[in-house]
């Protein structure tokens, strides 16, 4: 690694100090004169036509400022993929899952919005409703959308090498399935927006949002405006995990409700609504067949998934398709076979969420791993650093491994943990577990076809030297993206953390596709560091200029500029300097060196503003199949992780005792953040694995839409976590840095199940681990053993 | 019909008309303008909205303003003093405890409060004592990180 002043290291967040003390701004306290509150009728069935929408009581409601339907809305498709985009505003013909959208209302106060809501008449003519997979798909049922027949969102056929003859030449086949729950981002921060249309015909959206990008092309797509007059604005967001990566109804409406009342509107959803429109993780069920050789060898993956994607398409095709490309790696598999169908039902979308697709995959087939490796009498540990890919690796559908700490991952939690001392020594009811992970660095796509920058950045130099401002549309969601980009700036300029400022989340700032996919470290990254290189560029061409010293021959360190041959005369500028500050006590900087502040602000003399500009876009990846697009990423971070726990095979409660995690992030640029990232994952992952799920009854209705019984982690559920920070130099990430936020999500379930069975001998195969699933399974275990 | 009523908020007396319906974080956050008090969740679920009243930590979603009549109110705005910020503020900034920032406020509220009560707690009650305040972000590794820091 290279000598570096300022990233590599743990920093404080440039945002602690505002969230600490309760002055950071999140939209939900933002008010402005005038505006008005908005509040959505949503449908109270699963899957109705809609006959008649009678909105006359509610708009002559006093305090009622608009009322609007698809009827003033307009039936502009939009969705997420331009290849499915399947929704309106609001509904105009059927309705297609409890709380799917039908009318808005704009009023003086909520009270009175929620009271004209009432007001609104909607005849409906229910139809068969369908919640399941096996209802959408048989034959005969009512299409939920004309145009896909079965309710098939998508579906993928993809097979590499040939897996059948691969099957042939193993020792050992072995088929099992695996399946989760609906599991919700459980973001604290409901969505919540404010709209704003201005008498000059511009709009302006304050949302809370993963992508101003991707929110301000669908306004402006589905409002028929000018995009150059949506201006899209990022306050502090308290969190996202994937749902509040794409725009969403309320956004439109509040939008369509602020230009017809030409005031500001501000939405929110309450938790339940949360619960309803948040795309969070889909249900998979997955079947695999994995066929290995007698020394542990993998040689094919023939594996098949079935995605209840609810009544819209949302992320869906890319979840579909993540689904399968993602088992690519961590380990060398030259033969994969991969079918996978994305069904529309009756219930709310689903979407993407931490480890988009790809985590319910990797936790059932790290389990089936484990079994295979059991068969065989192979560790556990050993299975997975015989198969593990190495940097340089080209995966059997087009992945580039560029960077890859695999074996550092997987020695790290082993030897961090204790593994050889604990695993199969452990007293019964004492478990020990492990698995590994693989995840993008960013999508090396955008989800519109373009051929955009995925990322663009702005350095500008303080005109009265010495400190620089970045600006970005990129998205500060609480995973440190802020305080990363200031790192990377400071040290590409030479300049210290504290001389630098950000301002992000603001379409006005340029292009950046956003938080999601693992993008920003190394995309938004790259124009970061490129921006300021050029800002420093700037000035050293100045100083060359004016000290007659070649722009090569010098640099900036720690706010100071480097001669590195020798140091000119430099009082000429120290005098110009000084007289720019007559009257202040400024001192320019040591005496034996020239500061940045001068050099910056004999820079601005000399041109005016220094602006240094940067962008990124990832090169052409991936293979010409079909589909080849997901799944490619200019980097792969990859990790593993040891879970030991306790079960009560009274009771079949699971209680997680340690957590061992490494992950290989590339170069760290805030190592504290990297930790959070990992800890905050494996937090999730624990969620999902023992007691996370969005539960509908038999009409579609969710019954436990809040936190109280939708259960996550709280303190008293998580262990210990020990995050190990794995470095490799990724050369396609600035300073080498590459993703943390997701894959570090990757191992912890599987890692759980297989300490479960280390500890009481039962393998479960489906999310979550409950209780009565761990004793149920623990029952029937001794009931079979009795019967031999 | 309003009722009046006073109280004290982060040591300034308030005198506020508010409906009997009203609840204790709306009246902060929309009449008052203390957003520093955040709203997860209305239910008493999250513990996003959590400040001290008469020396405990309460869900102020769960609290009618009304209730809070004539009580001592501290909300997250309360805490940084003329000396600067409160040390638990400042361990949750040193120790990387905050991300999304969202329940960061209760949290450092509800810890607060149990070091007013116990100086030197244990992890487990740490761990219990924050219980209530659900975080999706940090895994609550360096929240715990940082209260204990304090505690010391």
């Amino acid at each position: 690694m290279g000598d570096f002043d300022v990233i590599n290291k743990g920093a404080p967040r440039v945002d602690a100090y505002a969230k600490a003390t309760g002055r950071a701004i999140y939209v939900d306290d933002m008010k402005m004169p005038g505006m008005l509150y908005g509040a959505m009728l949503q449908s109270p069935l699963a899957h109705a036509l809609i006959r008649n929408i009678d909105t006359s009581a509610a708009a002559r409601l006093a305090g009622v400022k608009a009322v609007v339907t698809a009827k003033e809305a307009g039936t502009a498709k939009w969705g997420v993929s331009p290849a499915r985009y399947d929704e309106t505003v609001f509904c105009h013909d059927k309705v297609r899952h409890i709380g799917d959208n039908v009318a808005a209302v704009a009023a003086v106060d909520l009270e009175t919005a929620m009271q004209a809501l009432s007001l609104i008449k909607v005849d409906y003519e229910e139809l068969p409703v369908l919640l399941t997979i096996e209802e959408a798909m048989a034959e005969g049922a009512p299409l939920i959308h004309e145009e896909y027949p079965r309710n098939i969102t998508a579906e993928v056929h993809q097979e590499f090498g040939d897996v059948q003859a691969a099957f042939k030449q193993c020792d050992l086949i072995k088929t099992t399935s695996f399946v989760n729950k609906r599991q919700d981002g459980a973001f604290l921060e409901p969505q919540g927006c404010l709209a704003h249309y201005d008498h000059f015909g511009n709009l302006t959206l304050y949302s809370s949002t993963q992508s101003v990008h991707y929110v301000q092309r669908t306004v402006a797509m589905v409002l028929g405006m000018p995009i150059g007059r949506v201006r899209v604005v990022k306050p502090y967001v308290g969190a996202g995990f994937g749902p509040k990566a794409a725009a969403n109804h309320l956004e439109l409406a509040a939008c369509l409700l602020s230009i017809r009342t030409a005031k500001p509107v501000k939405m929110n959803f309450e938790r339940e609504q949360v619960f309803m429109h948040s795309r969070g993780r889909h249900q998979f069920f997955h079947k695999f067949t994995t066929g290995v050789k007698k020394d542990g060898t993998i040689l094919a993956l023939d594996h098949e998934c079935y995605l209840n994607g609810g009544a819209y398409s949302s992320f869906g095709i890319a979840t579909v398709y993540y689904a399968g490309s993602l088992l690519g790696g961590p380990y060398k598999l030259a033969n994969m076979k991969y079918d996978g169908y994305r069904i529309y039902t009756n219930l709310p979308a689903c979407g993407a969420q931490r480890g988009h697709g790809g985590v319910a995959a990797r936790a059932g087939w790290e389990q089936q791993l484990d079994m295979i490796a059991e068969e065989l009498g192979i560790d556990p540990v050993e299975l997975r650093l015989k198969n593990m890919l190495i940097a340089g690796d080209v995966t059997c559908n087009d992945l580039n491994t560029s960077s890859f700490g695999m074996k550092e991952c997987i020695e790290a939690v082993r030897d961090g943990s204790g593994w050889n001392t604990k695993k199969g020594k452990l007293p019964r009811g004492k478990g020990i577990g492990m698995a590994c992970g693989f995840f993008v660095s960013g999508a090396g796509y955008p989800i519109y076809r373009s051929d955009t920058f995925h990322g663009t950045a702005t350095v500008k130099l303080s005109e009265d030297g010495g400190s620089a401002l970045v600006m970005s549309a990129s998205c500060e969601i609480g995973q440190g993206s802020d305080t990363t980009f200031c790192m990377i700036a400071a040290e590409a300029l030479g300049i210290t953390l504290e001389s630098v400022r950000i301002q992000s989340g603001d379409t006005d700032f340029g292009v950046d596709l956003g938080a999601y996919s693992s993008r920003q470290t190394l995309m938004t990254g790259h124009a970061v560091k490129e921006a300021a290189e050029d800002a420093k560029r700037q000035v050293l061409e100045v100083l060359s200029e004016k000290l007659n010293v070649p722009v090569q021959d010098m640099d900036i360190k720690k706010g100071a500029i480097v001669f590195k041959r020798g140091k000119p005369d430099i009082s000429y500028l120290r005098t110009a300097y000084i007289k720019e500050h007559r009257g202040w006590t400024d001192n320019p900087g040591s005496e034996n060196e020239l500061s940045f502040r001068e050099a910056s602000r004999i820079a601005f003399l000399s041109r005016g503003t220094i602006v240094g500009t940067g962008k990124y876009k990832p090169p052409e990846l991936g293979g010409k199949f079909k589909g080849a697009a997901v799944g490619t990423s200019p980097a792969y971070g990859c990790s593993a992780q040891v879970v030991e726990l306790s079960v009560d095979e009274d009771t079949g409660k699971i209680t997680v005792e340690k957590m061992t995690d490494a992950h290989d992030c590339g170069l760290a640029i805030n190592r504290t953040s990297v930790e959070a990232q990992m800890q905050g994952s494996l937090s999730m992952g624990l969620g999902e694995a023992l007691f996370e799920e969005v539960k509908f009854d038999k009409q579609g209705r969710l019954i436990n839409a809040d936190l109280g019984e939708y259960k996550i982690p709280s303190a008293l559920d998580m262990p210990p976590v020990k995050a190990i920070i794995v470095e490799s130099n990724e050369p396609a990430g600035p300073f080498g840095a590459k993703e943390v936020g997701e894959g570090a999500i990757m191992p912890t379930i599987p890692a759980i199940l297989n300490a479960v069975y280390d500890a009481v001998g039962v393998r479960i195969f489906e999310l979550p681990m409950t209780p009565e699933r761990v004793y149920k399974a623990i029952r029937e275990k001794k009931e079979k053993n009795k019967g031999n | 019909m309003a009722k009046l009523i006073h109280l004290r908020i982060n040591d300034t007396e308030y005198d506020v008309a508010v409906p009997p319906n009203e609840t204790l974080v709306d009246m902060l956050r929309y009449r008052l303008g203390l957003t520093g008090t955040k709203k997860g969740c209305g239910l008493g679920d999250c513990g996003s909205c959590t400040v001290i009243m008469d020396g405990n930590a309460v869900n102020s979603c769960l609290v009618l303003a009304v209730q809070a009549d004539g009580s001592q109110i501290t909300t997250a705005e309360g805490l940084e003093t003329d000396e600067g910020l409160h040390p638990v503020q400042k361990a949750f900034i040193e120790h990387g405890a905050v991300q999304c920032g969202f329940c960061t406020s209760g949290m450092i509220v509800s810890a607060k409060n149990l070091l007013d009560k116990n100086l030197n707690p244990t992890e487990a009650e740490i761990r219990t004592a924050l219980s209530g305040n659900l975080c999706r972000c940090t895994g609550y590794q360096k929240i715990v990180e940082a209260v204990q820091s304090v505690g010391k």
